[in-house]
């Protein structure tokens, strides 16, 4: 085991202590920033875990989420079940469904996972509204927990905590390393002995299982549910320009983006509610021309430069 | 000529693209511990016959067995698995990875796997066996062409493969690096192992090949030692063309 | 007889925009995920115009066509062109003109909502019409009609002109086509807008039986790329039959069981398609 990858560990340690105290220190507006904050480290960590390795533009997170929400409030407002049981059943239910999308399009060339999940979200959102109009009827779900911000924050700082855990045993694994060599020549890998498609798959499933944990953890924020609110396309690239701006090479990079892009989502929501969308598309535009490899290639590449000169 | 049981045995094989056919009816075998040369002029179906042997083909009828195990319809991947490891027409070696770690992604899901300490003290060994002992702490973009050739092969071995696909691993090397490569498969022949050998270096083959079997457009033409096929008269008519 | 008149004319206009793409994809080999905005972007100059000073759509689009050229001729020119430039692999470049395209995708709606924040809703030709004992809106049928025109002079152009011909040629394989002496970055070039132009007019004449948004543009960008992978990439008649295809599926799927359903129908063909025949209807395996 080399002392970097330790070191690594060590790091995250600190910072998960550290991020541990946020909700002593503060309450109200910026507790409820921070909560968005760890949503989104959880969830593009979780992204991370697949694209980074496969550079595949996931776009199913907004699905996987939005089942988490879904499942949960169903369970609890229909059914009468509690909210763990839920939280426990809507990630398996979502790995099946990465199995099944991957199994469909993980075999192919990258450019049909992408459309693929492009419209999922939608999809799902138009299968289960019209489930729900005809056979459940439309009323409202609700999710009522005892559960504070603080309860939430610090469940989403363990799902994190734990991915990136997870990120980091999967690579001194040999999952991990098959995906190495997949990344550097997928041609090469199946003639090297590696299932190219059911280590894709595999990853693929592990994403959508975090994701949606973090759905069904955060669906009693929301307290009242509807399909349109939580399988939401935007956030789906939401995710991906956070984790994209901060960095894919290294599982930590995304935190480096959720940050200064969450600080300005909301002040941008705050003040010219109109613009978001605008905003997100000059933020794929600076990613594609400006940070190619996110603000921590771009660290590493000044740091490269510093060290030859 | 070698007398070794027969270890690969390739019947009817048959590869259509559309409407060309690329490999026509074509049967051989391949006998334990010996190096078996595929020749023939360009465009003749050598390399579409390693690419349905190593399984990034599936054939469009006949069958490819590796002792009795049936390969054809395959994935390479089980193909690899099965005991069958390949190196590239145009060399292609991992660049984000180091010279061991290109090494041990031969080992780790080849034939016989080896992982972590074990499959770093093969993959030493084998860098040295092909001649880059010292260049291992180098990046993979430092190496000359003939290294990377090198290291796809000690990739390739690394999975202690039953046999080997060699495929115009010689072509593009320059006269003292072509000495060099025939004793390194020379030497990979002494050891005994099975090799299949795609070539058009004819030095090559007649040091290296115990047996060949020439194609010209997508079916065998002739069979035997290097010295007979290569002076058979349909060889030379289909190398030379009539007059 | 309904379903199958509804079906088949709402499919001709898809095929028009599934062309657009298609020519932006299969030979400048940029996959615009941007291509539902410049649809939508036709739709809204179409409202305009027929808002402000009552303007027919059919005129408008005469507008728009060279417009949207223009724009999609600059934007492949700065910002698509140096993508190609820089990718080492065509990976990258995929991811890279993935990723750009969002953000043109992003940028666009936001510019719309700004522009007109809700429906795009005129009447034009909102009279019905009666085919085969079938009762149609007319604006759909001159939609279709007009789609069919465009869609034929499209591919007779492509089939019978040398510039078409070598828009064919980089489609099929452009190293090759840079050896026989064609400007493979021009042709890109040309092709990409001519997409452009051709996605827009389809979005000019949807827009007068469907009521669109700034926001819709991704459905479109959806139907658009399903209908080019089934009818297999590079190929404008597979495009052809499999926007017919959709139409006619949507259409049954709508007014036999839910409205609401039509996405959900588009990805269970999808779904089909990605599992049996990868390569799209009438592609080859292994090509």
């Amino acid at each position: 085991m080399t002392a970097k990858g330790w070191k690594d560990l060590v790091l995250i340690g600190v910072l998960v202590l550290a991020a541990a105290f946020v909700p002593l220190v503060t309450d109200g507006y910026w507790l409820s920033i921070a909560v968005t904050a760890m949503m989104y480290i959880a969830l593009t960590t979780a992204w991370t875990l697949f694209s980074g390795p496969t550079h595949y533009i996931s776009l199913a997170t907004g699905a996987f989420f939005g089942v988490g929400g879904y499942l949960v409030a169903t369970g609890m407002s229909d059914h009468d079940l509690p909210f763990w049981l839920m939280a426990a059943i809507a990630p398996v239910v979502s790995v099946v469904l990465a199995a099944l999308i991957g199994a469909a399009t993980l075999r192919l060339s990258g450019i049909y996972f992408v459309i693929f999940t492009l419209g999922l979200a939608e999809m799902i959102r138009g299968l289960v509204s019209w489930v729900q109009n005809n056979f459940l009827g439309s009323r409202g779900l609700y999710v009522l927990t005892d559960f504070t911000e603080a309860h939430i924050y610090w469940m989403l700082l363990a799902i994190a905590a734990t991915v990136y855990v997870i990120g980091w045993l999967i690579d001194r694994s040999r999952l991990g390393f098959a995906m190495k060599i997949i990344g550097n020549d997928e041609g090469v890998a199946k003639h090297l002995g590696i299932d190219t498609a059911r280590a894709k798959v595999l990853l693929f499933m592990v994403t959508g299982f975090f994701s949606t944990l973090v759905g069904a953890i955060v669906a009693p924020r929301y307290s009242y549910i509807e399909p349109n609110q939580v399988f939401s396309p935007e956030l789906s690239f939401m995710v991906v320009i956070m984790a994209l701006l901060g960095g894919t090479q290294k599982l930590w990079g995304p935190i480096i983006g959720v940050i200064p892009f969450i600080l300005i989502w909301e002040t941008i929501t705050a003040s010219f509610p109109n613009a978001t969308t605008l905003y997100l598309g000059l933020c794929f535009l600076a990613i594609v021309y400006f940070l190619p490899n996110g603000v921590v290639g771009l660290v590493q590449k000044i740091i490269a430069k510093g060290r030859s000169a | 000529m070698s007398t070794g049981r027969s270890i690969l045995t390739v019947d009817r094989l048959t590869k259509r693209f559309g409407g060309l056919v690329a490999v026509n009816d074509l049967s051989f075998e391949v006998r334990e511990h010996e190096v078996m040369g595929l020749i023939g002029p360009n465009g003749s179906g050598k390399t579409t016959t390693m690419n349905l042997i190593s399984g990034a083909f599936a054939p469009t009828s006949g069958t490819i067995h590796l002792e009795g195990r049936r390969l054809s319809g395959l994935g390479a991947h089980e193909v690899t698995r099965a005991g069958v490891s390949r190196t590239f027409q145009l060399v292609r070696v991992l660049p984000g990875l180091s010279l061991i770690d290109n090494v041990i992604a031969g080992a780790a899901f080849g034939h016989k796997r080896r992982w972590g300490g074990p499959a770093k003290e093969q993959a030493v060994r084998l860098l040295q066996r092909v001649g880059l002992g010292a260049q291992i702490g180098l990046p993979v973009s430092a190496l000359t062409y003939i290294d990377q050739k090198r290291l796809e092969l000690a990739r390739a071995l690394a999975g202690e493969p039953e046999v080997l696909l060699l495929d115009e691993w010689l072509a593009g090397l320059n006269p003292t690096e072509l000495q060099e490569g025939i004793a390194l498969i020379s030497d990979l022949r002494r050891e005994g192992r099975t090799i299949i050998l795609v070539e058009h270096v004819m030095d090559a083959i007649r040091s290296l090949c115990d047996r060949c079997v020439v194609m010209n457009s997508g079916a065998k033409i002739a069979e035997g030692t290097p010295q007979a096929v290569l002076s058979d008269p349909e060889v030379i008519r289909a190398y030379l063309g009539d007059e | 007889m309904d379903i199958l008149i509804s079906g088949l004319l709402l499919g001709g206009t898809y095929a028009l925009v599934a062309m657009g793409l298609n020519l932006q994809y299969g030979v400048a080999r940029i996959m615009n995920l941007a291509n539902g905005e410049t649809l939508v972007l036709g739709a809204l100059a179409a409202f305009l115009a027929f808002t402000a000073i009552s303007l027919s759509p059919l005129v408008t689009m005469l507008v728009v066509a060279p417009l949207s050229f223009a724009a999609n001729w600059v934007a492949y020119r700065l910002l698509l062109r140096p993508l190609v430039k820089r990718a080492k692999s065509p990976g990258q470049l995929e991811v890279d003109s993935i990723l750009a395209t969002f953000g043109i995708s992003f940028a666009l709606v936001g510019l719309m909502v700004s522009i007109h924040g809700e429906y795009y809703t005129y009447s034009f030709l909102a009279r019905p019409i009666e085919i085969l004992g079938t009762t149609v809106a007319e604006n759909r049928l001159v939609a279709a009609l007009v789609a069919a025109g465009i869609g034929a002079a499209l591919v007779g152009w492509l089939n019978f002109t040398r510039t078409g011909t070598a828009v064919r040629a980089v489609s099929v394989d452009r190293q090759a086509a840079q050896l026989v002496g064609i400007n493979v970055a021009r042709v890109s070039a040309l092709a990409f807008a001519l997409g452009g132009a051709v996605t827009a007019t389809g979005g000019t004449l949807i827009s007068t039986f469907i009521t669109l948004d700034g926001s819709m543009g991704v459905i479109f960008t959806m139907k658009a790329l399903i209908i080019v992978i089934m009818g297999g990439v590079g190929d404008l008649r597979g495009s052809i039959i499999a926007a017919i295809v959709l139409g006619l599926v949507e259409t049954a799927v709508a007014s036999l069981i839910d409205p609401g359903l039509t996405l959900v129908s588009a990805y269970v063909i999808f779904l089909g398609i990605l599992l049996f025949r990868p390569q799209g209807l009438f592609g080859k395996r292994n090509a």
